[in-house]
């Protein structure tokens, strides 16, 4: 009995130290050489893997970071101080990245954009909106509203208003770009935040066309061509379009003589001043004197 | 004579394994004869009326167009010409309302009060005059495409790659659609066009062997079909199929009839068959014989609320509107409108789109019909799995796009689904897994 226990206890103790040795060899014989910064850099960053500095994920961000291809500012998510901080515990710079946020090119919520038909289906998702026949709005390009995109956001950054439009919070937004992935209609646009003038519409259409389907829509008048410096804005496809080059041009003046608001001059969150006084809907020029 | 059919019909008939049978609702249209709806006022032509690239529009506004023209040109290799089916003016080209819920660039013709829809050119072109790739050009230049319903353009299908030959040529008369019966009507009354056109394009592919799969719940068009075959002296067999959905899928109809698996990502012509709508085949003729490019189709305009549920023969770009009033208009109890059938058809919002070559139908539905039933969570029935044609798994496809889990529908091959909606159909939890699906294969597709 007493052997047969001696036995057992043995052969699993060699059994034991012989694995032992096998992994110490493999430890040995078999090590990556890996720069141990990699993990320190990858333990600073906000592990979030979102992919907004074009990586895969934080690691191989942090193993680009330290081989130094590229800036650590790159990295959105991190708060000015922990950029700071890699750079300092790396001793290299940290570089200037200007932070981007998603702006959201339509204005047309639920007051402002006609609908067609009442959506029925079950799916109550965007993209399940969009297969019927493109939902229910009568603007073919306008936000559907049943927020896809507030829904893929990791960051918390984006909310449904009561218009029913998401909406941005710069301070959030990391400019991952999930957002510009799920929308059915591509609405998203990543923008450096000193983009202040944006037309928000994307609608083809022309005059009272374009504004009978919604009354945000860019109806290609060519106000704010006219009043804003020369090249900055043009219409394009009947619709305005801001040329970013000048972008240091830009000011709120191009906004003022709008007749439907589809140019808008944004600090910070979007959708948040709006004009107070609403213009009847399909309003055309003769309404202009009465206002 | 119809009778003797149906008894002949029961003894065996072929399908394909799984799929569903809804309710077929042909009665309400399959006995009306064919109607030439006259002109209207007003024509709009979308660029893009196929699969591939937009046509490229060749007339300015104001310009004098007369039935037949060709007004845009293809576009690329993978596209079409197009043709105005009215004489009159084009009065804009801009964007307009299309049937998929966009607004596309598209071509406006105001009609002439007077115009006709006789066409006065004379044959032109024999068939057999003609090379290969003349005839493969000559189908482009005549816009045909198929008329099944996806639109694709016809040349590129029957230009057979050389080392694939076409050993079996089978038209598609399935019409396993419920409500649809175009397909139904122009085999019967077009049978003579019908033969015609499948000995033209049997001498360009070089098919040994030519047959026609009919569901077996169109018994007078079976015969239609064999008496107009044995008297063209043109050998082509009449397969009647099983009633079930989707038999009309071009995989199914080979498994059906071969027995024959067309392979995921493949196409029937690596299997040695070349599948083709019957209205296709009746155009190639009109094409040939009376110089009549694709500027008309047959619709059957149907539904428990259409007033005179009928199958119009219809110049393409007719918008909608005008067409239901052409059928009686729609009762009060109409709530929904689908362009095609009620399993795969897209539902409208507006009636102000136009006809186009890849509309089968239009369909207006009431409320007992449409009547949405509330979601609930999956019980692990596997009737899907019974369902679909194509022995995947739409449970779990549906469930991981509803996670966003796209790379893995894409492991479960979601990319072979053809949306037939059978699993839909059968769900006794309502949920929607084919709608599910179709998400999914956009956002595979978008992200590739």
């Amino acid at each position: 009995m007493i052997a047969e226990i001696f036995m057992a206890v043995g052969i699993l103790a060699g059994l034991g130290l012989l694995f032992a040795i096998v992994l110490a060899v493999a430890y040995k014989k078999l090590r990556v050489e890996e720069d141990p910064r990699i993990d320190e850099v990858e333990e600073m960053l906000p592990h979030a893997n979102c992919g907004a500095c074009g990586e895969p994920g934080c690691r191989v961000f942090a193993e680009k970071v330290v081989a130094n291809e590229v800036k650590i500012s790159k990295c959105t998510v991190s708060s000015q101080a922990a950029i700071e901080r890699i750079a300092a515990y790396l001793g290299v710079e940290a570089g200037k990245e200007e932070k981007r946020v998603a702006r959201l090119l339509c204005a047309g919520g639920r007051k402002e954009a006609h609908s067609l038909a009442e959506y029925a289906g079950t799916l109550r998702t965007c993209r399940g909106e969009a297969v019927v026949a493109g939902g229910p709005k009568a603007c073919a390009w306008g936000c559907l509203g049943l927020g896809d995109c507030v829904d893929v956001c990791d960051f918390d950054a984006l909310y449904l208003n009561d218009d029913g439009l998401p909406t941005v919070i710069p301070d959030k937004c990391t400019a991952c770009g999930d957002c510009v992935e799920i929308c059915p209609k591509n609405l998203f646009e990543l923008m450096p935040e000193s983009r202040k003038l944006i037309v928000q519409c994307k609608s083809l259409l022309e005059g009272s066309l374009a504004e009978s389907k919604c009354s945000v829509a860019c109806t290609a008048c060519g106000r704010c061509v006219a009043d804003a410096p020369e090249g900055l804005i043009e219409i394009r496809s009947n619709l305005a379009v801001v040329n970013y080059e000048l972008n240091h041009l830009s000011s709120p003046e191009a906004t003022l003589r709008c007749p439907t608001n589809a140019i808008v001059w944004v600090e910070g969150q979007q959708f948040e001043k709006r004009p107070t006084v609403w213009l009847p809907l399909g309003r055309v020029e003769k309404y202009t004197e009465d206002i | 004579m119809i009778g003797t059919a149906q008894n002949e019909l029961k003894d065996r008939l072929l399908t394909f394994r799984h799929g569903v049978h809804p309710e077929e609702f042909k009665e309400l249209s399959n006995h009306q004869r064919i109607e030439r709806m006259p002109f209207v006022e007003e024509y709009i032509l979308p660029l893009l009326q196929h699969i591939g690239a937009p046509s490229k529009p060749l007339v300015h506004k104001g310009q004098r167009v007369r039935r037949g023209d060709m007004v845009a040109e293809p576009g690329s290799f993978v596209s079409v010409a197009l043709h105005t089916p009215v004489d009159g003016t084009v009065t804009d080209v801009g964007l307009y309302g299309h049937p998929n819920g966009q607004m596309l660039p598209a071509i406006r013709i105001k009609a002439d009060p007077f115009s006709t829809q006789q066409l006065d050119q004379p044959p032109q072109r024999q068939p057999e005059e003609l090379s290969k790739a003349e005839f493969i050009a000559a189908i482009q230049q005549a816009g045909i495409v198929g008329l099944g319903g996806a639109a694709f353009p016809a040349h590129v299908k029957f230009n057979i790659p050389e080392d694939k030959p076409c050993r079996h040529l089978m038209l598609n008369g399935c019409e396993c659609e419920p409500f649809l019966t175009c397909d139904h009507r122009v085999m019967v009354e077009y049978a003579e066009e019908l033969i015609d056109g499948t000995r033209i394009l049997q001498r360009f592919v070089q098919a040994e062997k030519v047959s026609i799969a009919i569901e077996a719940n169109k018994p007078d068009a079976v015969i239609a079909l064999r008496e107009a075959s044995s008297r063209a002296g043109f050998p082509m067999e009449v397969v009647p199929l099983k009633v079930k959905y989707p038999q009309g899928a071009e995989k199914m109809m080979i498994s059906a009839i071969l027995g024959e698996e067309v392979p995921a990502g493949k196409l029937p012509i690596d299997v040695g068959v070349l599948v083709s709508n019957v209205g296709t085949i009746v155009a190639l003729s009109q094409y040939f014989r009376q110089s009549q490019p694709l500027v008309e189709r047959v619709i059957t305009v149907t539904g428990t609320a259409v007033r005179r549920p009928a199958n119009v023969l219809v110049p393409l770009g007719t918008p909608m509107r005008d067409l239901v009033e052409f059928c009686g208009g729609v009762t009060e109890a109409a709530t929904r409108i689908l362009l095609g059938g009620p399993m795969m058809g897209i539902v409208q919002k507006s009636l102000d789109t136009p006809v186009v070559k890849g509309t089968s139908g239009i369909l207006v539905l009431t409320e007992r019909e449409v009547q949405d039933i509330d979601t609930f969570s999956c019980i692990r029935c596997g009737r899907c799995l019974e369902a679909c044609p194509l022995f995947l798994n739409p449970a779990r496809l549906g469930l991981l796009a509803r996670k966003g889990l796209w790379d893995d529908m894409e492991d479960y091959n979601a990319l072979d689904c053809f949306e037939c909606g059978s699993c839909s159909y059968v769900c006794p939890s309502g949920i929607p897994l084919v709608q599910s699906i179709k998400i999914g294969k956009a956002m595979i597709r978008e992200r590739k």
